[in-house]
């Protein structure tokens, strides 16, 4: 009985979380402008119409621009300042990491708002390069925090060993470091990357006269008629943004199991 | 001139010194061991030597050339980690070519190297398996392997047997001296077990608290230790105290104590005593003879070793039991034990 409850709980739960999201390729599919049940029929035109709308493929590249560069900064920083938490003992480690994950918990609103204020303050236009500043604040803690994992993960003594073997700093690097880190810096640029490219509050704040994807679909929901390409493109961007999370995963999975020490 | 020369080398990290003032000279071409418990310095002298740490005074050379400014990637020392370190996303053959990288050997060259010296630690036909198929014997072959290749002037081991079971660990302890003998390169070996430091190695210095106390080989660290510090480390010993009454001719004359007064080679003496100082007398276990006279004490346990056994005899008047060990049981538990005069050792008190 109360394994029954328990099941059905479990069930009720995974609806919650996953129904609403299917509702939006469900009426990506539907052969109607109206998003109301019954459907109506099934097309795909509205997928064939996303590809002539060359305002949106300009937000498209315009975010994937905006999330490449992302990606590109927060991972080698994170690279940096993992690099330097875990291998030096440093005054004021801790509080730095800390000051770092702050904008985590700030809200999104308040972040962006301040930015804006800030880059009118200091004369700075509104642009896709201020948008990449803005999702760094919110990236590089993410990337820390995938490589101080892995960074922790291996054996010290491997770097010195290398040393030993006549390689200095630099080929050290290259030789043991970044092997062992690699599947971190890739679970890095995958996170970071999506974070970026689903971010809407900072960059509708920052992005100006180029708008994001996010900024994009946002200014759609106003023409009603546009609503089923959206619902469309929300589709596409679902799944994509699935895929990336699960290969970020498996990349990071497939690393740990690897042995890490040489013990 | 010594072939490792270490000067009045001090290190702190920050508290007392790890290592204080430390002398010490290592001949060329032999396998030299640092004994001594966890935490009294060794592995951070080890790892001044190989460049690790810097000392905070004092200089370290190797072959005339003082070491002291040169970064570990440029030392002519190479180490075996306790850890063996062994690079777990390369193969057994990429392992050992590592440190081979800056010679550019062409590559049948540096083929036949790599095969060579795996077939030196009998590892012939495992050049292309992963790290992470290596039981603990194979990896640490790998990593002497991976050393020894690059033909240091010095190779460092840190606790190279440490990590092997029991049995592994006996029958490395016979290769590893042969392969000392054979490639000829000095080892420099740093080991808390003294049995360990004493079948391995022609020389040893004992290391406690950050200075080294005695530098010997192995039969005279334990016929002959120059303190009681020493005697207590390596393998069982009995201390008596005593005082010295007279020296005369090449007999020293002492009150032992429970033991009476002894008459024992002045050789034994392993100080400049004269005659009032206090001193310590010192006995093996298996020095100590069962008899029908002598000291008298009854027998409290008993650890048979299979070859030997351990006695516990409680003797009245001093609290410790003596330890003898003896091939036979004696044949009651009321015993009488025989202290040969030529047996005892005089240490400095404390």
């Amino acid at each position: 009985m109360r394994k029954h409850a328990l099941l059905l709980y479990a069930l009720a739960y995974l609806a919650f979380l996953y129904v609403p999201v299917l509702v939006l390729p469900i009426f990506s599919f539907n052969d109607s402008q109206f998003i109301a049940f019954p459907l109506a029929g099934f097309t795909t035109r509205w997928y064939a119409r996303l590809g002539a709308d060359t305002a949106m493929l300009h937000a498209l590249g315009n975010s994937l621009k905006v999330g490449m560069a992302t990606a590109l900064l927060s991972t080698l920083l994170g690279l940096l300042a993992a690099r330097a938490v875990t291998r030096y003992r440093l005054r004021g480690t801790h509080a730095a990491l800390g000051f770092i994950s702050l904008p985590l918990f700030i809200p999104d609103i308040v972040l962006g708002i301040s930015l804006l204020l800030m880059l009118g303050a200091i004369g700075l236009p509104l642009s896709l390069g201020a948008v990449v500043l803005g999702h760094l604040l919110v990236c590089v803690p993410f990337a820390i925090t995938v490589l101080v994992a892995r960074f922790e993960g291996f054996d010290r003594d491997l770097e010195e060993a290398s040393a030993d073997l006549g390689e200095d700093g630099w080929m050290t690097f290259w030789r043991v470091t970044f092997p062992l880190i690699l599947p971190g810096i890739l679970a890095s640029l995958l996170l970071t990357f999506i974070t970026s490219f689903d971010e809407f509050l900072v960059a509708y704040f920052l992005s100006g006269t180029e708008p994001t994807l996010p900024v994009y679909i946002w200014g759609q929901l106003r023409f009603p008629e546009r609503l089923p390409m959206v619902l469309a493109l929300g589709a596409i961007i679902l799944a994509v943004s699935v895929a990336l999370v699960a290969l970020a995963e498996y990349v990071r999975n497939a690393g740990v199991k690897k042995p890490m020490v040489g013990a | 001139m010594a072939y490792l020369s270490i000067r009045q080398v001090s290190k702190a990290f920050g508290g007392p010194p790890v290592v204080d003032a430390v002398d010490l000279e290592v001949p060329q071409g032999r396998f030299f061991a640092l004994l001594g418990p966890s935490g009294c310095g060794k592995t951070t002298l080890l790892r001044m030597i190989a460049g690790f740490e810097t000392p905070d005074s004092g200089t370290i050379a190797i072959d005339g050339e003082v070491m002291n400014a040169i970064p570990p990637h440029l030392r002519p020392t190479n180490m075996v980690f306790q850890s063996y370190a062994i690079f777990p996303h390369l193969s057994v053959f990429d392992n050992i070519a590592y440190g081979l990288r800056k010679l550019r050997l062409p590559k049948n060259e540096l083929k036949a190297r790599v095969e060579a010296m795996l077939a030196t630690v009998r590892l012939e036909g495992l050049s292309g398996r992963g790290a992470g198929q290596l039981s603990g014997g194979q990896r640490q072959r790998v990593a002497l392997a991976r050393a020894l290749v690059r033909q240091p002037k010095l190779l460092l081991l840190d606790e190279p047997l440490a990590a092997l079971d029991k049995r592994l660990r006996e029958a490395m302890q016979v290769e590893l001296r042969q392969l000392q003998r054979q490639v000829g390169i000095t080892f420099l070996m740093v080991t808390h077990d003294q049995e360990e430091a004493l079948s391995l190695a022609d020389q040893v210095a004992v290391m406690n608290n950050g200075k080294i106390l005695q530098v010997a080989s192995p039969r005279e660290l334990y016929e002959r230790p120059n303190c009681r510090e020493v005697a207590d480390f390596i393998g069982e010993i009995n201390f008596f105290h005593a005082t010295v009454k007279a020296v005369d001719g090449d007999r020293v004359t002492v009150n032992g104590g429970l033991l009476g007064v002894v008459a024992l080679p002045r050789a034994n003496i392993l100080f400049d005593a004269a005659v009032g100082d206090a001193l310590l007398l010192a006995i093996r276990p298996e020095d100590i003879g069962f008899a029908d006279a002598g000291l008298a004490g009854t027998l409290a346990a008993s650890t048979f070793l299979g070859e030997t056994t351990l006695f516990q005899v409680q003797v009245a008047g001093r609290s410790d039991p003596i330890v003898v060990s003896n091939y036979f049981d004696p044949p009651s538990k009321d015993v009488h034990l025989n202290f040969p005069p030529d047996m005892l050792i005089g240490l400095p008190e404390s």
